[in-house]
């Protein structure tokens, strides 16, 4: 076992899957100098500047040359530096690698990980800070993952390369420090299979990427209460574990859906529309989604805190419900 | 066999392929009219000479990415026609199997990698592609061809410069054919236009006329032999003229009709004819050339037309392997 952070155990994911696969392959901004938060630190030395590439600023090349190395058997992984960078590549992602199997009737697909390090870290404000996981979720063709620990971001970000189909796979900018102990042969994971966090029976909290940690920690002040609480880490977004979820509501009755997007429109109301088309008679209470207000996200620290659902909302609004 | 002979044959040849491309495309726009294609068709009248000129000087191996305007290039690829006219019509034995259509066709069975949809969009497309070849350590270049619109599209600038810093295995074909939709490109278009745009890349840039058939095979060969040899990306500026509208709908209206006339007179086909005359190549060979060709495209219209429409499943077929995209997924 070795104690790993979350960027650590990103870092080890690709190198292993690189070593194991010479189709696999990196290209994006700044990789040759170890990429802009240190997650590709060393991989050129050991790779070389082929397959961990540099690429110029140009967002709608490196997805769309990565979607032509794909058609063409390689599996490239981009790096997009921010998620809000990939919007300057919406075509490439969205018109081109989420459609290209389909609407060519499956004579080929597009084997592409594009990371897009997500959310609020540091002020990073408007242009830096988004969370978009929602957009993705919508698009026929692609997968969407939003790992909350590093061990599922080691053990994803594997099952990501490894997949035939583009994967849009979002880390949490404030998870890079968060540590694991890992052991030395971690297999992939598996798209589509949440992780119970904590097993309660009186509420079932849902959540994904840093917003796991919150919803955590008011299961825990809430246990101390006698409330008992199910934290569901969902882990990919699409698929998304709708077993896992009406399963744990069926039992508890209650759900409260916490994540760090903008609420309107976010991926919890499907979460929500789900659970309530799906287990309408059996609620104790009305579904509660907690997210964002609607609003860019701001620099000064006092307002980008006021977008944050904390622990403490999540614990209200648990308790709102009983 | 003397060189003069075989040119003259190659060029018959030429002459041959391209008018199986017109009359692709006349069959399909009757049965666009006809209700049987079912969405936009964008035929590429009068530029067949670039398709035949440019992809039909390609290997087997080659890959090329293509236009919404490709019928052509994806004919001269080796594509079926058949299959292109069933995909046309929406139906089961399509190259998509029906769910691409015109806009989106592929074969990658003959390296066809895609029309799109996207005017430009294929450029990075192509670089990646000619990324992967180098990476892999093959011998190939990859062909993108795209009209003169897309030189003001963000993925033109991106693309090439791309295809220069890692000196990919690519050629770019501009067809310029002079129009973007319905607007004459030249008014929306600063500078110089498309090879300037390349040459200021780094790209070594190539003017052909691209109503000239045997031209466009002739320069087409020596640049892929230039890529094939280390030479790096290159640029194929070939100067051509739609003949018609930008669907097949669009009347053009928009063009004086002393203008169209007087282009007609340049038609690629009617060139190369002129040009076997010369050397004595009689009316019946020629005239064969088109009637053989309206008889081939007859035959894959009919086929197309009796073809079943795809089944069922295939609305949930090649979404993606994991999730599941039926509605039915909800029902508990």
């Amino acid at each position: 076992m070795v104690t790993t952070t979350y960027m650590e155990a990103g870092r080890r994911a690709l190198a292993e899957e690189m070593r194991r696969d010479p189709t696999v392959w990196a290209l994006g901004e700044d990789l040759g100098r170890g990429g802009v938060f240190g997650q590709y630190a060393g991989m050129a030395e050991e790779f070389g500047p082929l397959r961990i590439s540099d690429a110029p600023i140009s967002e709608a090349a490196i997805l769309g040359s990565a979607v032509g190395a794909a058609l063409a058997g390689t599996r490239p992984v981009v790096e997009m530096r921010f998620a809000d960078f990939a919007l300057c590549a919406v075509d490439e992602l969205v018109n081109q690698a989420a459609k290209a199997r389909y609407m060519f009737g499956g004579q080929g697909g597009v084997p592409l990980v594009v990371r897009e390090p997500m959310g609020m870290w540091r002020s990073s404000a408007a242009q830096h800070s988004q969370s978009l996981e929602a957009w993705y979720v919508h698009i026929p063709g692609l997968t969407v993952v939003a790992p909350a620990t590093p061990g599922d971001n080691l053990r994803l970000l594997k099952a990501a390369i490894r997949s035939d189909d583009p994967v849009v796979y979002l880390e949490h900018k404030d998870l890079w420090g968060l540590e694991e102990e890992l052991g030395d042969d971690e297999p992939p994971g598996d798209l589509g299979s949440a992780r119970i966090v904590c097993e309660g029976s009186d509420a079932t909290v849902v959540s994904w990427s840093a917003m796991v940690r919150n919803a955590h920690a008011a299961a825990e002040t809430l246990a101390e209460e006698g409330v008992s609480v199910e934290v569901i880490d969902l882990r990919t977004l699409w698929p998304w574990d709708r077993e896992a979820v009406l399963a744990s509501v069926r039992r508890t009755g209650r759900l409260v859906v916490a994540h760090e997007a903008v609420s309107v429109g976010g991926f919890g109301a499907e979460v929500a529309a789900v659970v309530s088309e799906a287990l309408f008679g059996s609620l104790k209470a009305p579904v509660k989604r907690l997210g964002a207000p609607r609003v860019p996200i701001p620099y000064a620290k006092p307002l980008e805190d006021m977008l944050r659902v904390g622990p403490d909302a999540i614990a209200a609004a648990i308790r709102a419900q009983l | 066999m003397n060189r003069p002979n075989l040119d003259l044959e190659r060029l018959a040849d030429r002459h041959r392929r391209m008018h199986r491309i017109r009359a692709f495309e006349e069959q399909a726009v009757a049965a666009l009219e006809e209700g049987l294609v079912l969405g936009a068709i964008h035929p590429s009248i009068g530029q067949e000479a670039c398709a035949v000129g440019a992809v039909g000087s390609l290997a087997r191996e080659d890959l090329l990415l293509s236009t919404h305007r490709g019928h052509g290039h994806t004919l001269e690829k080796g594509a079926s026609a058949t299959a292109m006219m069933r995909e046309l019509f929406g139906r089961e034995g399509g190259n998509c199997g029906g769910k691409g259509g015109s806009m989106h066709i592929a074969d990658f069975s003959v390296g066809m990698l895609g029309a799109n949809g996207v005017v430009g969009a294929n450029i990075n497309i192509a670089a990646g592609a000619a990324h992967a070849v180098r990476l892999r350590g093959e011998r190939r270049i990859v062909c993108c061809i795209f009209g003169d619109g897309a030189i003001n599209r963000g993925p033109f600038l991106e693309g090439l410069n791309w295809a220069r810093v890692f000196d990919l295995p690519v050629l770019f074909v501009c067809e310029d054919n002079a129009f973007a939709a319905t607007t004459r490109t030249e008014a929306m278009t600063g500078g110089p236009g498309p090879a300037a745009r390349a040459e200021a890349l780094g790209i070594p840039s190539h003017a052909a006329d691209g109503n000239d058939v045997g031209r466009m095979a002739e320069v087409t060969a020596e640049l892929r032999e230039r890529i094939l040899g280390g030479g790096g990306p290159q640029f194929l500026w070939a100067k051509t003229w739609r003949l018609t509208g930008h669907t097949a709908v669009d009347k053009a209206a928009y063009r004086d009709a002393g203008e169209v006339a007087e282009r007609w007179k340049d038609d690629p086909i009617a060139r190369a004819a002129e040009t076997l005359r010369m050397h004595g190549v009689g009316e019946e060979t020629l005239s064969g050339h088109r009637e053989a060709a309206v008889e081939e495209m007859r035959a894959a219209y009919e086929e197309a037309k009796a073809a079943p429409w795809p089944e069922t499943a295939a609305l949930y077929a090649d979404v993606q392997d994991v999730g599941d995209p039926r509605e039915a997924a909800f029902r508990w």
